[in-house]
């Protein structure tokens, strides 16, 4: 698979690791023990397109989202996480 | 010999030498070994799976179920290497397999006997009563006839390479539409990969009579490929077969780079393993014949038609002496023709259909005997084809004497890789075939591969598909022209003949012996899915992959559960295409070499003084220092500890991962992450810190100093710097990007040691003697920044052996320089260097809690840490930790363990039962997590983490370790066993 | 239905085989069960056979979206064994050994349970640590463990390298009960049997959406067949557990991720049982066919798609090459992708959803296989009494809430790290 980095260019995915669901926001604290249960283990899990996290650990250090397809891998969208859901 | 005279594309003047099963025969440059083989009369090659009938060569490609040999001897020894694309070279050795005592007269044989009860899934039915039996009999049995070939059980001894490649086109086979589209492409200006599992470019036009712009097919060939070879931007890899498609647009090939060679040339690989990424791919691996079935076609001498033409056009090898052929086709009738253009006798021509071909006008049929809407229904010979019976139109059967029988069912396209993604074919009522009919992104068949396939037309859609990808790239294609096409082969309809009513073994899977009466039972239970068909009769799991079965089957399939043959469908593809090694794969990735090997910069030094070394991830670290005269490692890592402890010692930590956090908002951060507090720690100290995992579990510990308000530096354990770096990362780019903070690792920028030992502030202040290292000046937990010799040095005064100790850190490629500097300054102190085993001794000694304890499955609280959960503020982890689970009082904690018997050893792994209890799981009531023989002690101490804690201190109990069959006696203790008030440390 | 016997293998030779009985029934969907199985693979339909034969509920639909075992029960490497290290998890995996070990009498149908071993390599003195924790717990729960030093694993496994390796072996952890079985035959031999206790298997049947009561609990499913009505509707469909539970409105712990598995051509045996690589993602056995399947890692990203790609199947070849370098001349045949439920803390749920009507068996990711019996046992248990099994008790899913968690490897919420 290729990842395109936006830092970087596309990549190859060995140079990357994978935390998964990006939709997860961590609960301001103090917040409710069940929101924080909800951020720490619950997951969107779709058979199609997902906003999800890749580090680019080997190259920019960079936290990426891309939107994948989970049916046929096929990305079509990247963008540094750091720069907020409007990129 | 049945060498023709002339004709064939081998180099006659290059006789080669080689044997099979030990008898000795020769062939020419440019023979595959089957058409060695058959060019001295060897017909009898093989035996197959189940019923080891005897077995000849089928075809003359890839897609070879029978013909399977044992190539080269000894550890270079290749099991179940495929004749028919096996490359002759000189000295080649092969021998026969799954044959006992030889090929000839093969003892298993009998299994054929027992057929009828041999049948498909039969084992499922049986050998399960008396149930003891089934282990110490029936399975030993079946695992011992299991298999083709074997293993020479010694390590491969050739390399392997692996090369990663970019282009615009890729084009996966050199036939006609793979030729003409790389040409196109070529002289377009495109970035170009040919690649083709053949050793000779040219596919289809090398096995047949066609001609090309008035020259023959071949000629044709050999030009386009000088021509392409000519093109800096195209490169040609023959002897290359893709094998999968994968996501990104990237293609796995492997090349067989010495495989036609007796051993690779000094300094080359064996194969070399291509990862392509490919802009576009055209998929051109033409079509593949289809058997035809009938009892005893599996029987040597009988062969596809295309294989026959092979091999008379090709390699000028005459497969035998009196032809029958049974088509569907017109490939049987152009077979035929070649036959006769060889000078060998046709004896019949059968074909199902009802009306002869155009082609047939040019076939002399005197003494020929010709049957339409006919059949083949029984072969006579076992060991090699003596005969046919026929069976005509009317009924009428014809007994008829030959040696060979050419058989074509029709073609199928190679569309294999095309399915790869999971795209299941679709049935081409026009074609009689499956096509793909949707493709992985980038990727198309042309040529045959996308049924288009007389020759003209291949050549035709190369063109077409090359020139749409050199448009799409925004380039101008270049001209093309291909002229005066004479096609062979005829033009008929694709047929697909099914028979019904078979008597006698007609065979479908041919290596694994799978036979239409296997598919007829399979069908008749319930096993209609054409996944369940193969599963249960295991057609189409041979190392062919299916590429001759599967289709007959499914037909079979489909008439037996009277669907249609779209209905039943067909299965799809997965990697690799064909066999490939698994070495291959692997690359240079073994041995030594698996994993990279990450040294500190003062690992020669240690190695010069007699450092044994142990693998922390892929980092080599000292683990003991061996003096002259120590034998055992323990003396070893005794005299380091006390060494240390009575005066000084010296350890490289410099693979504990080091991060500098900087910014505004670094304290802030740093607060988030650290369950404790940071943003109150002093300019010029550093504090011992605590990271949860968010679920609340503890992650790593390690130090953070603080070398400016908005500079930190943080330290992690060795196995966890990757992660904490990424952790620190995510933190502060997903979760709080706000801040204003970076993070960068700089675990390979410094070299880091530990000096320990009541005598280590002589040392360094030896070492730096414009500093002021007083207690007074430099307190436990102080750090700052200076320079030794002119280069920046960070020191630090913490501690890990609850020594009084200092680490200091320096630019690695200094890191060997300042260890010898501080050997210098200690030798009058007796400074000796330590490993992580003294280390690991003296943190037991000290309590402190290291990996074996924060293995991922322990809280703060169990760790005697609880009172670090800062109350103060979120940090990650900090919700999470408050759950029942982690914060119930019978969770087990730290404690410390010594023995009863001073002179027992304590193991880490064992369990911990109340004395007197039964040992069973429901007593355990803690585990040994970390042990040590404590030199300072005298005796064997270990962390543990037991139920209740330090409320058990003094009990005795019971360390339980059954694997290693010792039971000890043990009291519980304090964790910390040296020094609890720490003294030494704040000294 | 046919005994299955040398008998009867026999007498229907005598008869060109033209009287075997089907399988199992090809059933037509009724309009409502007592228990509906969404999903027919080995856990599914060992459900529904334990349900008939322990429980006596025989009014039971399985059903498959495709054909029967066609998801992870044909994808998998076909390992058995019981080597955990938490109470939580071991009389689970040892209670489905105990189901293996008398499988072909109870179904009457040859599964090749072959218990040959199952040899866990370590590599580091903390590695042995781990494993004398494991083996010792497993003694404690009474099951077999060998702790072996290098001198007795190399008796057993001669070809592997112990002299040139990066990360060489110092020892294993053996369990010699452990093995494997025939995947496809444990489907069909349940399916047979369930079948022949009434329970109708479906197939080509897919669920789309879920049946609700007014008070929102769960009646029935929707599916491409039409609506079926049942009183109790437990989900088996590891891999897409998430897809089914969001039909109902949940949102699970769950994360699906591909797993590659690979067989080689058929060579003449070698490896004695199962063997694992202490210092890579490596695992093997021999299949009585003479193939060596073998497997590694997942490919560590979300997918629906049962394929991977190249980076797992380089690190796979490289384990394999760096254990067993006579391998290397030996030929990959197939690949192929089985899509995990990778739960988050590694180990599986078998409980109520919290939705009323629906029981969830969920979460096994990449350990589904070996667990076949006893999932089936305890769901039906579960599906049955309404209380869980003695031996799946700790499976629930508010364990993630509670913060007891199971987790053999200790890697926190993170699933492609399990």
């Amino acid at each position: 698979m290729r990842i395109p980095c936006p830092y970087c260019g596309d990549r190859d995915s060995q140079e990357f690791v994978y935390r998964g669901d990006a939709s997860p926001v961590r609960p301001a604290d103090p917040a409710e023990e069940t929101e924080f249960f909800d951020y720490v283990y619950l997951r969107e899990n779709p058979a199609g397109p997902i906003d999800e996290l890749w580090y680019h650990a080997q190259g920019c250090r960079n936290w990426i989202t891309l939107t994948r397809d989970t049916r046929d891998h096929a990305i079509s969208a990247a963008r540094l996480t750091s720069e907020g859901k409007s990129a | 010999m049945s060498r023709l005279s002339t004709g064939g594309l081998i180099d006659r003047t290059r006789p080669l030498k080689f044997t099979f099963d030990g008898k000795q025969y020769s062939g020419f440059e440019g023979d595959t070994l089957a058409a060695a083989l058959l060019a001295n009369e060897v017909r009898l090659v093989a035996r197959s799976f189940k019923y080891h009938r005897p077995r000849g060569i089928l075809t003359a490609g890839t897609e070879e179920p029978n013909a399977l040999v044992t190539l080269r001897e000894g550890a270079r020894a290749e099991p179940n290497s495929k004749a028919t694309a096996v490359p002759l070279y000189d000295g080649l050795v092969a021998s026969s397999q799954n044959r006992w005592p030889s090929l000839g007269f093969d003892l298993l044989a009998l299994n054929q006997l027992a057929s009828p009860i041999f049948v498909a899934g039969f084992y499922y039915k049986t050998f399960m009563r008396p149930a003891a039996l089934w282990e110490k009999l029936y399975e030993p049995l079946i695992r011992r006839a299991a298999g083709l070939g074997a293993l020479s059980g010694l390590p491969d001894p050739d390399s392997y390479d692996r090369k990663h490649a970019f282009c615009d086109l890729l084009v996966i086979g050199a036939g006609p539409s793979g030729l003409a589209a790389a040409l196109t492409a070529g002289r377009s200006g495109l970035r170009v990969i040919l690649a083709d599992d053949d050793m000779a470019m040219g596919g289809h036009l090398l096995k047949e009579r066609s001609e090309i712009a008035g020259a023959a097919g071949a000629d044709w060939a050999a030009g386009v490929v000088e021509e392409l070879a000519s093109y800096p931007n195209v490169t040609l890899l023959p002897r290359t077969g893709v094998f999968g498609v994968y996501d990104g647009h990237e293609y796995g090939a492997v090349e067989r780079v010495s495989d036609h060679l007796p051993e690779p040339l000094p300094g080359q690989p064996r194969q070399r393993f291509w990862k392509i990424v490919a802009r576009h791919a055209l998929l051109a691996s033409g079509a593949i014949e289809r058997p035809l079935i009938f009892p005893g076609n599996d029987r040597p001498g009988v062969m596809m038609a295309s294989a026959v033409s092979a091999y008379l056009n090709r390699f000028a090898v005459a497969p035998g002496k009196k032809a029958a052929i049974f088509t569907s086709c017109d490939t049987g009738w152009q077979t035929a023709l070649d036959l006769q253009a060889a000078g060998i006798g046709v004896a019949a021509v059968v074909d199902t259909r009802a009306q002869m071909p155009a082609l047939a006008d040019r076939l002399d049929l005197s003494d020929c005997v010709v049957a339409l809407q006919g059949a083949i229904v029984d072969i006579k010979g076992s060991k090699s084809v003596k005969g046919a019976t026929i069976r005509d139109g009317s009924g009428k059967e014809t007994s008829v004497v030959c040696d060979l029988v050419a058989m074509s069912g029709g073609w199928n396209p190679a569309i294999g890789l095309g399915s790869n993604f999971g795209n299941r074919p679709v049935w081409s009522e026009e074609l009689n075939a499956f096509l793909l009919d949707k493709a992985p992104p980038g990727f198309s068949p042309v040529g045959s591969a996308a049924g288009r396939m007389s020759l003209t037309s291949a050549l035709g859609d190369g063109i077409r598909a090359a020139t749409e990808v050199v448009q799409q790239l925004g380039k101008s294609p270049a001209e093309m022209a291909i002229a005066d096409v004479a096609e062979t082969g005829g033009t008929s309809e694709n047929m697909l003949w099914v028979p019904s009513g078979i008597e006698g073994k007609a065979f479908v899977d041919f290596q694994n012996d799978v036979t239409a009466s296997d598919i007829k039972l399979a069908a008749s239970e319930g096993f209609v899915s054409i996944e369940h068909l193969k599963r249960y009769t295991t057609m189409g799991m041979a190392t062919d992959q299916g590429k001759l079965s599967q289709l007959n089957g499914h037909g079979l399939l489909a008439e037996e559960t009277k669907k249609t043959i779209a209905e039943a469908g067909t299965i799809m593809s997965r990697p690799p295409y064909t066999p490939i090694a698994l070495g291959v794969i692997a690359g240079h990735h073994r041995g030594e070499h698996f994993r990279p090997v990450r040294h500190t910069a003062s690992h020669d030094w240690a190695a010069e003084n007699g450092a044994a070394f142990v693998d922390v991830g892929q980092w080599k670290r000292a683990q003991w220092f061996v003096q002259p005269g120590e034998t055992e490692w323990r003396t070893s890592v005794d005299r380091e500890v006390k060494a240390t402890r009575g005066g000084v010692g010296i350890c490289d930590v410099s693979t504990l991962g080091k991060i500098d956090v900087l910014g505004p908002d670094a304290a802030t951060l740093l607060d988030r992450l650290y369950a404790n507090m940071f943003s109150t720690l002093p300019v010029g100290r550093a504090r011992y810190g605590l990271m949860l995992r968010e679920d609340g579990f503890v992650m790593d510990d390690g130090t953070a100093t603080r070398f400016a308000e908005d500079r930190y530096y943080v330290t992690t354990t060795t196995a966890n710097a990757a992660r904490v770096m990424q952790h620190i990362d995510f933190a502060r780019q997903v979760i709080w990007p706000e801040l204003d903070v970076q993070a960068t690792s700089v675990t390979e920028q410094w070299a880091t040691y530990s000096i320990a030992g009541p005598q280590s502030r002589a040392v360094l202040q030896a070492l730096l003697p414009d500093i002021d290292l007083t207690n007074e000046a430099f307190k436990f937990m102080a750090a700052g920044e200076y320079r030794w010799r002119g280069t920046k040095i960070r020191l630090f005064r913490v501690s890990f052996s609850g020594e009084l100790a200092y680490e200091i850190s320096i630019g690695a490629n200094r890191g060997r320089q300042l260890l010898e500097a501080i050997m210098e300054a200690g030798a009058p102190f007796g400074i000796v260097p330590y490993g992580t085993e003294a280390l690991g001794v003296m943190r037991i000694e000290k309590g402190h809690p290291a990996g074996n304890e924060m293995n991922g499955q322990t809280t703060a609280g169990d760790l005697g840490m609880g009172r670090m959960l800062s109350t103060k503020k979120d940090f990650i982890g900090r919700a999470m930790a408050q759950r029942p689970g982690l914060t119930d009082p019978g969770r087990m904690s730290l404690v410390g363990l010594k023995p009863i018997d001073p002179a027992a050893t304590l193991r880490a792994g064992a369990h911990l039962l109340a004395k007197g209890a039964e040992p069973k799981a429901a007593n355990v009531q803690g585990r040994v997590t970390s042990a040590a023989f404590s030199p300072t002690l005298g005796y064997s101490i270990a962390l543990a983490l037991v139920t209740g804690g330090q409320e058990r201190i003094g009990e005795e109990m019971l360390l339980n370790d059954i694997v290693r069959a010792t039971d000890v006696p043990v009291e519980i203790c304090d964790a910390v066993f040296v020094d609890p008030a720490g003294e030494r440390l704040r000294g | 239905m046919t005994h299955y016997s040398l008998f009867t293998l026999l007498r229907n030779a005598l008869t060109g085989h033209r009287h075997w009985d089907r399988a199992w029934r090809d059933a037509e969907p009724q309009e409502s069960y007592d228990v509906i199985i969404v999903g027919g693979g080995g856990h599914g339909l060992a459900t529904a056979y334990y349900l008939a034969k322990e429980h006596g509920i025989t009014n039971v639909a399985v059903l498959e979206k495709g054909w029967i075992g066609g998801g992870n029960a044909g994808r998998n490497t076909t390992i058995i064994r019981s080597n955990y290290g938490l109470p939580g998890n071991i009389p689970f995996y040892e209670w489905s050994m105990k189901l293996w070990e008398g499988m072909e009498q109870d179904l009457n149908y040859n599964t090749m349970v072959s218990q040959r071993g199952v040899l866990n390599l370590y590599h580091s003195d903390a590695q042995r640590d781990a494993y004398a924790r494991r083996g010792n717990m497993m003694r404690l729960h009474g099951v077999d463990a060998e702790l072996l030093g290098r001198d007795q694993v190399q008796a057993m496994a001669p070809f592997l390298d112990y002299e040139n390796a990066r990360f060489p072996i110092q020892g294993g952890l053996l369990q010699r009960r452990g093995g494997t079985a025939r995947h496809d035959a444990v489907v069909w031999g349940y399916a047979r049997g369930a079948s022949d206790r009434g329970v109708d298997i479906i197939q080509n049947c897919a669920v789309t959406g879920m049946l609700r009561g007014p008070d929102g609990s769960v009646t029935g499913v929707e599916t491409t067949r039409g609506p079926i009505r049942a009183k109790k509707v437990g989900l088996s469909v590891a891999g897409n557990s998430s897809r089914l539970a969001e039909m109902a409105g949940l949102r699970l712990p769950i994360e699906s991720h591909v797993l590659q598995a690979f067989v080689s051509e058929g060579l003449k045996p070698l490896i004695p049982g199962v063997i694992t690589f202490g210092a890579g993602h490596f695992y093997v056995s021999q299949s009585d066919k003479g193939g060596l399947v073998f497997g590694g890692d997942i490919d560590g990203y979300n997918s629906y798609a049962q394929r991977g790609n190249l980076p797992t199947v380089e690190d796979v070849c490289e384990g394999g090459m760096a254990l067993m370098p006579m391998i290397g001349r030996a030929r990959l045949l197939r690949s192929w992708g089985g899509i995990m439920d990778m739960s988050m803390d590694g180990s599986p749920i078998i409980d109520h959803a919290p939705v009323g009507g629906l029981y969830l068996n969920a979460g096994w990711c990449y350990g589904g296989f070996k667990a076949t019996p006893a999932a089936g046992w305890c769901f039906a248990h579960l599906l049955a009494t309404d209380q869980p099994h003695e031996t799946a008790a700790d499976f629930r899913l508010d364990r993630f809430a509670t913060g007891h968690v199971i987790d053999e490897k200790g890697q926190g919420a993170q699933p492609n790290l399990h």
